[in-house]
């Protein structure tokens, strides 16, 4: 693959005599998306939480350019640029959109020293703050607790603090779970925006949104790459079309 | 600080500083003693109610800055605030440091008991060495010497607005840094640590740093304590001192600076009450603060919202009661 950024190699995860990601070999290219498919249990969130240091793999390496960080924790991993939304929505319910969106602008700056001038002052992060919730179509939404917005729109606050932390790597795990078609259409929308300066690594069920977005896709079964390549090849798999006809969700491709 | 509680500060502020005027000496020795236990219950709560770090042991740094300032003091001559203080400060300070570089990589009911054992490590020993004094703790003859021209420590009167003076400057410098990008991220890793970790804090670091900013100010109370009784022993950094701090941020309001010093106010005239009604204070004691979890679960701070919304709700649905 020419200048990949996020590459993995063999990458293996067990949880004790499960192996859930079994010697997943992939990588990432700039300006693409790269879709990751599979019945649930195939291992996508866990391969996830490894890309994104939040998991330590029991085997194999994961590189971002040249650098080896395959044993990084979850913040440094973050540090570089690697962002990522959950599953399950995790964001600080207690506060407001604004206010999670700007820790995560934070989150790029030095902070830790900073004890005395009022967070609000930093006015670039504001900035990236409310350009993060605007973008999502949650600006005017920008002063409500987090536990107050809507199920579509939490889910849309996950992709903006993803956004506010000026990534170039963007890990999303079912982004749109859960949402109604039209805030699903605008997220789709949005992901082939941002799909022009970011890599983005997209685990998704809703194979319209999929093929609607993916330049690459991997099938995962089991752990395992079941097939990878262009979305088109895969559509006319026989492996692929065995493999989801056969467990579940019959005609989904 | 939210802007409509500052004119109620302000309030607040001016009647301690008044409270001399009208107060005999055993009620300034009290309200001296209040103050000094919330400057205590505030440092507790910048663990427990802004970074979300339960600690049973945070009697330990109060006595430490304590047991520094009495063993610094010569034996006739008042101490050097200027010398001793930063010593017991500091004593506090590497304490916090060395225990919390342990214990901040703990978390939930393992922090609580990581604490409270270290707490107690040091409790026995001071408790069961000669190093200063074991179980009767050592006398302090003569309280600490400011050296402004003025102002006698030794006077009750100047002593009671000392406090009052380290109080304001800890409210507000614990204001500020609240409000800080640092302060945000406490509060931060109080609400979701994980995903604090995954937007790219180090929260280690923000832990650490909050544990060894409340040893020292829990320090700069028991500097206070020991040098307004004259006296240090053991019990100081007993578990019963942390768990006391504790129901004070419980009875107050966890997580407002308010409810800390609301907290160690009405804990400390519960305590005066209720043992001059009873020698099984404890009893009582106990009692009100298991309805005061039940009845305000925000504390005592949460009271008047409380209030507000019960009278909010009559006024919506006059006929349903």
């Amino acid at each position: 693959m020419i200048d990949a950024v996020l590459a993995t190699d063999s990458l293996t995860r067990r949880f004790g005599g499960l192996v859930a990601v079994d010697a997943v070999t992939l990588s990432l290219s700039p300006r693409t998306v790269h879709a990751v498919i599979g019945p649930n249990g195939a291992g996508k969130s866990t391969l996830v939480n490894l890309l994104a240091g939040d998991l330590r793999p029991s085997a194999g390496t994961i590189r971002l350019g040249v650098e080896d960080i395959t044993d990084w924790p979850a913040h440094r991993v973050a540090q570089l640029g690697i962002a990522r939304s959950f599953q399950h929505t995790n964001v600080f319910g207690a506060f407001s959109a604004f206010e999670n969106c700007r820790l995560a602008a934070q989150s790029r700056h030095r902070s830790f020293g900073r004890w005395f001038v009022p967070a609000e002052r930093y006015g670039d992060w504001n900035a990236a703050a409310e350009a993060a919730l605007a973008i999502v179509g949650l600006g005017g939404r920008a002063g409500a607790a987090a536990t107050a917005l809507s199920h579509g729109e939490r889910r849309a606050l996950e992709i903006a603090m993803a956004l506010a932390t000026a990534p170039t790597v963007l890990l999303l795990d079912e982004p749109l779970a859960g949402m109604g078609p039209e805030e699903s259409g605008h997220i789709v929308a949005l992901l082939k925006r941002l799909a022009a300066d970011h890599a983005i690594l997209l685990v998704e069920h809703d194979m319209d949104a999929v093929f609607a977005l993916a330049d690459q896709l991997t099938v995962m079964v089991n752990g395992r790459i079941l097939a990878s390549g262009a979305p088109d090849a895969i559509r006319s798999n026989a492996e692929v079309q065995r493999a989801y006809l056969g467990t579940e969700a019959p005609g989904v491709i | 600080m939210k802007r409509s509680l500052l004119p109620w500060l302000v309030v607040a502020g001016v009647l301690l500083l008044l409270f001399p005027l009208v107060a005999e000496k055993f009620y300034l020795q009290l309200v001296t003693k209040i103050m000094i236990l919330s400057i205590f219950a505030l440092s507790l709560d910048l663990l427990v109610g802004y970074t979300g770090l339960v600690s049973l042991g945070h009697a330990a740094y109060f006595g430490i800055a304590a047991y520094t300032y009495a063993l610094a003091a010569p034996s006739a001559d008042p101490a050097n605030v200027w010398l001793t203080l930063p010593l017991a400060l500091a004593a506090s300070a590497a304490a916090a440091l060395l225990i919390g570089a342990l214990v901040v990589r703990t978390s939930g009911v393992y922090f609580i008991m990581v604490t409270l054992a270290f707490a107690q490590m040091a409790y026995y020993f001071f408790h069961d060495t000669r190093v200063a004094g074991g179980s009767d703790g050592i006398y302090v003859n003569t309280r600490p010497d400011a050296i402004v021209p003025g102002l006698d420590l030794a006077d009750d009167l100047h002593f009671y607005y000392f406090v009052f003076a380290a109080l304001a400057i800890v409210f507000a410098l614990l204001a500020v840094i609240l409000r800080s990008p640092f302060g945000r991220a406490l509060q931060g890793i109080k609400a979701n640590e994980h995903r604090m970790r995954t937007l790219g804090f180090a929260t280690l670091r923000y832990k650490l740093a909050a544990f060894v900013l409340a040893g020292t100010i829990a320090g700069l109370a028991g500097y206070l304590a020991a040098a307004k009784e004259g006296y240090v022993n053991p019990e100081m950094m007993a578990w019963h001192q942390s768990g006391a701090v504790l129901m004070m941020l419980i009875l107050g309001g966890m997580g407002t600076l308010v409810g800390a010093v609301l907290g160690a106010f009405s804990y400390v005239l519960l305590q005066e009450w209720f043992s001059a009604l009873t020698k099984h204070w404890q009893l009582l004691m106990g009692g009100f603060i298991v309805a005061a979890v039940l009845l305000l679960p925000q504390g005592l701070v949460g009271l008047p919202r409380l209030l507000l919304r019960r009278r909010g709700l009559r006024s919506v649905q006059p006929n349903d009661d």
